[in-house]
């Protein structure tokens, strides 16, 4: 039998806290706000993991994530308004319905615009994401079946206290079953093939893996969640319009996972954490804070870029490493042979064959050349 | 008639896009990154011209073209430079967040409402006396001023910029650097140098593309540049990216498909259909229309 990955951490935290806190709720010891923000966070976490599948697994840019999410927050929706009179708007075979119909749309979506556009790589693939998500947005916007610009009216789940709890928990189920899904991808050989690829893609392919396909699928997973994270959206939100799916969600998800570390357990921190901050930003200051908190996400996010990716910074990152110290205490062994679920290195290639690394299981292919670093050429496209 | 004027309008906002698309193209050509953030220059340009404004407008036009050129150097020097080497995707996330800092900078600074601007009734109060609206009608042909003005500036532009690359000496080292970046530094090109230009100019001509929107009467806000700058970037791409002349066909092309969808009464698409024409470029001729082929070595 095929072993699954133990990260009992999230999965027992994450479980946990979803039981506790339906409890509570189910006893009205949760006032409606914090119900709402835990949604929120639901929905923030299952899009920074499956955006991560693309982004810190495969490697490649995706901006286009939240278009991804429009599909399926708009076929979700706008199922369970057509399934109001029969099976009813707000039961959860409705729900579950729009989940798996949703999910699939959505992936449909990502296999159709990924099967042509991952022939393309780098910042040519980000353009089309970013065109992808910006025609989703363009058509819903423009359809009359699909409410055109007055958006979609999607059933109520906040007048009774039960259905809210249902949504509640179907939402903690679609978190833990991304975090579930996505790891055991990453850890199986299909996940291994991906994060050959985004370490070096040529030697991937010269090693006979398909790198289309593989590209592909990570894709698709990554599309396919960001479907159900639409759906519960749709259903968490009563009204749903295409603008607010637009680029700049897509490049909030983008700096959720990036602050996270481009990690799945960073991803889930991250996405809880920022939500928080900006609902308790939002609602308790107001006005310019809430704007300037902004400002200081843009900034994070060019210093932590920065500091982890600048090649003049190496030798301090290197000493004062805490991530790495971090890696050194939970895990004392580290096993080369094993694909770490920390992608945290993706960003670096390494500049120096070993003799003792290219006598154990790992082979390192250089492609900056050593002269990269002084003239300051970024290798491997001349 | 009709289609006259569709041609002209297309020639006009293609120009518009040509000229931000420049921008784009030389940086790519010149530090292998996408500037994300030149859309945002565009909008920083436009509030220059209106803190101006009240002074002269001349002179807000000329400031704001000076410092986006320094904006542009800043943001090379603090933000690009020490990413120089490192993955393209660490670069490319960088010049997202530079972008966002600029739209949030300005969002605190001037407020989230959309300003009008009357940039072209200050430039030109007595032409507005005899012609209402700006337009000048010759029989049953219309076409504002502000049209000819960018018809005009944006031919000089193209023109000034390819002498500038064929002509002189830094023109040509820029050529040089996008060739080969380290056979140029061994030939004593500064590197340095001619990359703070590249982000110079691109911010300049960012900042006219602002002036050229705002004499058409654009209201000013903060999110003003974004999807100017994206549509660029699209012509960029479509034209291939790297190259000045595509970028300029590009612009162009967009500009007039941008048109004939209006007058198509395809307006609400025009988002959807040119993006689709930036997907089907791509698939076609992965490095755009007139972009060189790069082959990949390990």
């Amino acid at each position: 039998m095929r072993k699954f990955v133990k990260n009992y951490l999230s999965y027992t935290v994450i479980g946990s806290l979803a039981i506790i806190l339906t409890i509570m709720g189910a006893i009205g010891a949760l006032p409606g706000t914090t119900l709402a923000l835990l949604e929120q966070s639901a929905i923030a976490i299952v899009l920074a993991v499956s955006l991560n599948m693309v982004v810190g697994f495969l490697g490649e840019l995706s901006l286009g994530h939240a278009g991804f999410m429009c599909i399926g927050a708009y076929v979700g929706g706008k199922l369970a308004v057509l399934l109001s009179s029969s099976l009813g708007g707000t039961n959860i075979l409705t729900v579950i319905l729009a989940l798996i119909i949703g999910g699939l749309a959505a992936g449909l979506c990502g296999f159709i615009v990924g099967l042509p556009a991952l022939r393309l790589r780098g910042d040519y693939l980000a353009i089309v994401t970013l065109a992808f998500g910006e025609i989703v947005k363009n058509i819903i916007e423009n359809s009359e079946f699909f409410g055109s610009h007055t958006g979609l009216r999607t059933p109520d789940f906040t007048t009774n206290r039960s259905m809210r709890f249902m949504l509640f928990t179907i939402g903690a189920v679609v978190v833990l079953l991304t975090i579930f899904v996505i790891q055991n991808v990453i850890k199986s050989k299909h996940g291994r093939a991906i994060t050959a690829i985004r370490d070096n893609e040529i030697a991937a392919r010269a090693t006979g893996i398909n790198v289309t396909k593989y590209k592909l699928m990570g894709f698709v997973v990554s599309a396919v969640f960001a479907g159900l994270a639409g759906v519960l959206y749709s259903y968490s939100v009563q009204s749903i319009q295409a603008v607010t799916f637009d680029y700049n969600y897509s490049i909030e998800i983008l700096v959720i996972v990036v602050l996270g570390g481009m990690t799945v357990n960073g991803s889930i921190i991250s996405a809880v954490l920022i939500t928080a901050l900006n609902n308790i930003l939002q609602t308790k200051l107001g006005g310019n804070i809430a704007v300037a908190k902004d400002l200081i996400y843009a900034l994070v996010l060019i210093l932590l870029v920065i500091y982890r990716n600048a090649p003049s910074l190496k030798t301090f990152r290197e000493k004062y490493n805490l991530g790495n110290l971090w890696i050194k205490l939970i895990k004392p062994k580290n096993d080369p042979s094993k694909v770490g679920e920390d992608a945290v290195r993706w960003d670096v290639v390494p500049t120096k064959i070993s003799m003792d690394e290219v006598l154990s299981t790992d082979v390192i292919i250089d492609t900056t050349g050593d002269n990269s670093a002084d003239i300051g050429e970024r290798g491997g496209n001349k | 008639m009709k289609f006259l004027e569709t041609l002209i309008n297309g020639f006009s906002i293609g120009g518009i896009y040509a000229m931000i698309a420049l921008g784009y193209t030389m940086v790519y050509g010149i530090a292998k990154m996408l500037n994300f953030a030149h859309g945002d220059i565009i909008m920083v340009g436009a509030y220059v011209i209106i803190l101006f404004l009240p002074i002269n407008p001349v002179v807000s036009i000329i400031a704001a073209i000076v410092l986006c050129a320094l904006l542009g150097i800043t943001i090379e020097k603090i933000a690009y430079k020490p990413l120089r080497g490192a993955s393209p995707l660490a670069v490319l996330i960088t010049a997202i967040g530079v972008s966002y800092l600029l739209q949030s900078l300005a969002q605190i600074i001037f407020g989230p409402n959309p300003k009008s601007n009357n940039l072209f009734e200050k430039l030109f109060p007595k032409f507005l006396e005899s012609h209402r609206g700006g337009i000048i009608a010759i029989g049953s042909f219309n076409i504002k001023l502000s049209t000819i003005i960018t018809l005009a500036c944006v031919a000089l532009v193209m023109i000034g910029l390819t002498l500038f690359v064929k002509r002189t000496k830094i023109g040509r080292a820029m050529v040089a650097v996008s060739e080969d970046k380290g056979a140029a530094q061994l030939m004593g090109i500064n590197v340095n140098k001619i990359i703070m230009i590249t982000f110079a100019i691109g911010s300049a001509l960012a900042a006219l593309a602002s002036t050229l929107m705002m004499l058409d009467g654009q209201t000013v806000n903060f999110t003003m540049g974004s999807l100017p700058g994206i549509k660029a970037f699209t012509a960029a791409v479509i034209g291939g990216i790297g190259s000045i002349p595509g970028a300029m066909l590009g612009g162009i092309v967009l500009g007039l498909i941008e048109c004939f969808a209006q007058m198509a009464g395809l307006g609400d698409y025009a988002v959807a259909i040119e993006f689709s024409i930036l997907i089907i470029v791509l698939l076609v001729k992965p490095t755009g229309i007139l972009g060189k082929k790069r082959r990949e070595k390990v």
